[in-house]
């Protein structure tokens, strides 16, 4: 058998597992591991500026491709920067391995230098850790982590690695596990056939019915088979911010998102719905508006792989715990074999009350803006991407209005496309995350919507977009403020704007760019809006900032009225109410 | 509502702190909590009680149930069962109240483990309100000194908690 050291153990297991490509950042306990990574080829590393960076490029990698994102970062400082974003695809429950360097084994515990208790401090926010005691064990970690991270709920794993652990001298026998077996992890492989016939009797028998569909549907590839069920039945489809483009943000059947700013025929339908199937979804706050109030006359079928979601806030009435891809595909099996279908006319008058809703509140038909202000409007800026992009860029967003805005106005057809932190709404996601998707699809295009706030919590990233040459396209929609707490300022502290506005102190962005060496582009006029945006998409391996200005009074609507409101209460303006 | 709740998981380092981390994350409180290695030395058995309705407590055990460490689970106060907690006390004992508090002690089957001159050391095992119960009748003013092991517990009849 072939011997290696620990440091070289380690790469080599990540490239037998697959892995081709890791985001990190060096320091003084991980260096054995760098000086492996130096002497092979199989796995690329890409240097980040900050490793909070490397966390959300991963996780923009593993968003997009499905495959598990796989960070290194050092000991101490290199640890604990890495924390918001292992909290952050915690949340979204995104498949990453994050390999920090430790003090060696006789240091922990001393407060050595650089020394964290990684462990500890991630132990909330991820979904396992482990700490390697010896080199024999490190192929058999790795296999673990990534068969826990990418299986059953996915989530991040962290493995901690002290420094003796990897030295070059001490070397060890080396293959890589085929499988592992955990016999206390055992994800559910389907979903119960009792319940699933329940489910389906359920749904042939309704009459205003309302599919309601999360990110598990994207993290678990059960698009098609989603699509297809509604289609079959003919049943209206809401997404929630996790899973747009699980089903085509496009087509007749989509009411488009739901929750605080979806959209009011997908709110309303939810409010006044019978039969409401839930999949990969989990009742959010964000979504239900006051639980109590949720949904009063409807029966809930909820389909999730994690039985802890499952009745959390709303109680299922049919619960199926398994992946939704097989979940569904057995559902699809049932419908088919069916004689007898939802009562026609029940259904159709269904989708007429839908239609009525949606002709009189739709803002994709009627847009809630002011079409000839003299300011641009931040929404019909995303419009405008969405035509310039075909609809069909990965879009990656930061955290604010512009975020939101991106969510009602971009029509998303594909899963994966959609790349945002909806969990923890982490500030700064955007660009990182947008970089571990180009590198994941070179030549796809990749569209970073941002604020001039989100984007300099990770500006530094720029340079690492120069290193690697990824053609990012930054839409920065610049309402010259913290837009998104300014808007709660304005309706719930009398616009007292307490530190939501920087006082004249933004960088000249195209200035910022050029420094770099990418392209910037500034934006203050509409007729200007889709020529520069052409010019900008047009520049296909150039890394383009679009620094564009839009009416900073703007708000996000709808907004589902709080506390104490319903799903279909909501403010449609800065006046009106439904 | 108190319930008690016992597991089977690894016998690792980290293990623990992610049990007691579930509950600490929400607020809730641990009242009492023991932990051994099993006839099996890859397995430690952790006896925990704790106050909370259905709900949360349906909740944590979901979430208990998902950490990888965790083997098995059961909520032993959903059938009948049996809970035992053993108790060590030193009591002031001079004169007159050496043989009443001797009286006491065998009243609740315990035993005397140590002895000086002005203390016994006395051990009980029982239910939780047995203890309870022999505070009151030693009488609060002379005792000096309780350990209590927590609650650990065990399902009747043929019932086990194994892999
Ligand atoms: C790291 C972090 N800090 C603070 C917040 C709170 N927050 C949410 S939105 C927002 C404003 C974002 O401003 P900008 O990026 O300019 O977007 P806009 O709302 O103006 O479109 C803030 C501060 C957050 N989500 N993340
Ligand atoms: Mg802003």
């Amino acid at each position: 058998m072939e011997k290696l050291s620990g440091g070289d153990i380690l790469i080599r297991s990540l490239a037998d597992e697959g892995v081709e490509c890791l985001f990190g950042y060096p320091g003084g306990a991980a260096l054995h591991i760098y000086d492996a990574i130096f002497r092979q080829q199989r796995v690329k590393h890409i240097l980040v500026r900050h490793e909070q960076a490397a966390t959300h490029a991963a996780d923009g990698y593993a968003r997009s491709t499905g495959r598990t994102g796989v960070v290194l970062v050092t000991s101490g400082p290199g640890a604990t920067n890495a924390i918001t974003g292992i909290a952050t695809a915690y949340m979204d429950s995104i498949p990453m391995v994050v390999i920090s360097g430790q003090v060696a084994s006789e240091r922990i515990g001393e407060d050595a230098f650089q020394e964290t208790d990684m462990v500890g401090i991630s132990r909330p926010i991820v979904k396992h850790s482990f700490l390697v005691k010896d080199q024999r064990d490190i192929a058999e970690t790795v296999k673990k982590a990534f068969y826990i991270a990418s299986t059953g709920r996915p989530g991040p794993v962290v493995i901690d690695i002290p420094k003796d652990i990897t030295n070059p001298v001490d070397k060890f026998d080396y293959a890589y596990p085929d499988k592992v077996k955990l016999r206390s992890y055992t994800p559910a492989l389907r979903g119960h056939t009792g319940q699933i016939k329940k489910a389906v009797q359920l749904l042939l028998t309704a009459r205003r019915p309302v599919i309601y569909a999360g990110g598990g549907v994207v993290q678990g590839n059960a698009s098609p088979q989603l699509t297809e069920l509604a289609k079959m039945l003919n049943f209206p489809v809401t997404n929630t911010l996790m899973g747009l483009g699980a089903y085509p943000g496009t087509d007749r059947q989509f009411l488009g998102m739901l929750g605080m700013h979806g959209m009011v025929e997908a709110n309303t339908a939810m409010h006044h719905a019978d039969v409401i199937l839930a999949v990969g979804a989990r009742f959010d706050d964000r979504v239900t508006n006051t639980p109590n109030k949720f949904c009063p006359s409807a029966k809930i079928i909820h389909i999730d792989i994690d039985p802890a979601s499952i009745s959390k806030t709303v109680p299922a009435d049919v619960p199926i715990v398994g992946p939704v891809d097989t979940v569904l595909d057995e559902m699809l099996e049932l419908v088919k074999a069916a004689k007898e279908r939802p009562d026609r006319k029940a259904i159709d008058s269904w989708w007429k009350e839908i239609e009525e809703w949606r002709s009189r509140h739709g803002i994709i038909l009627n847009p809630n803006y002011d079409v000839d202000s003299d300011m641009m409007k931040p929404q019909e800026v995303v419009r405008a991407l969405f035509e310039a992009t075909g609809g069909d860029a990965y879009v990656c967003s930061d955290v604010g209005q512009h975020q939101m805005f991106s969510a009602q106005y971009y029509q998303f057809d594909k899963p994966r496309r959609w790349i945002n932190s909806g969990g923890l709404g982490t500030m700064g996601f955007g660009l990182p995350a947008a970089m571990g998707v180009q590198i994941a699809h070179r030549d796809a295009v990749v569209a970073c919507v941002t604020g001039e706030g989100s984007i300099q919590m990770c500006i530094q990233e720029l340079s690492t977009c120069t290193q690697y040459s990824l053609p990012i396209k930054i839409i920065c929609i610049n309402n010259q403020a913290l837009g998104m707490v300014k808007q709660w300022q304005d309706m719930q502290y009398d616009s007292r704007y307490s530190e939501s506005l920087y006082e004249d102190s933004l960088p000249d962005f195209v200035k910022l760019m050029e420094a770099y060496g990418h392209v910037g582009m500034r934006v203050t006029k509409r007729s200007e809006l889709k020529a520069k945006l052409a010019e900008c998409f047009a520049m296909k391996d150039k890394c383009v900032f679009m620094d564009i200005y839009v009416d900073p009074k703007e708000h996000v609507y709808p907004m589902q009225v709080a506390p104490n409101g319903s799903m279909r209460d909501m403010w449609l303006s800065k006046t009106e109410r439904t | 509502m108190k319930r008690i709740i016992s597991l089977l998981m690894e016998n690792e380092p980290g293990a623990l702190s992610r049990v007691i981390g579930l509950f600490s994350q929400r607020g809730y409180n641990i009242e009492t909590l023991t932990v051994a290695p099993t006839e099996d030395s890859t397995l430690s058995r952790l006896t925990l009680t704790t106050m909370g309705d259905d709900h949360k407590i349906e909740q944590i055990t979901k979430h208990l149930n998902r950490l990888v460490d965790v083997v098995k689970l059961v909520d032993l106060t959903e059938g009948s069962h049996i809970e035992r907690e053993l108790m060590m006390i030193k009591v002031r004992a001079t004169g007159s109240q050496r043989a009443e508090v001797k009286r006491c002690v065998d009243i609740f089957r315990g035993s005397i483990i140590d002895v000086t001159a002005s203390v016994y050391t006395i051990q009980i095992t029982g239910p939780t309100d047995k203890l309870n119960a022999f505070f009151q009748a030693v009488g609060e003013a002379s005792i000096l000194e309780v350990v209590r092991s927590g609650v650990t517990g065990i399902a009747r009849g043929e019932k086990v908690l194994s892999l």
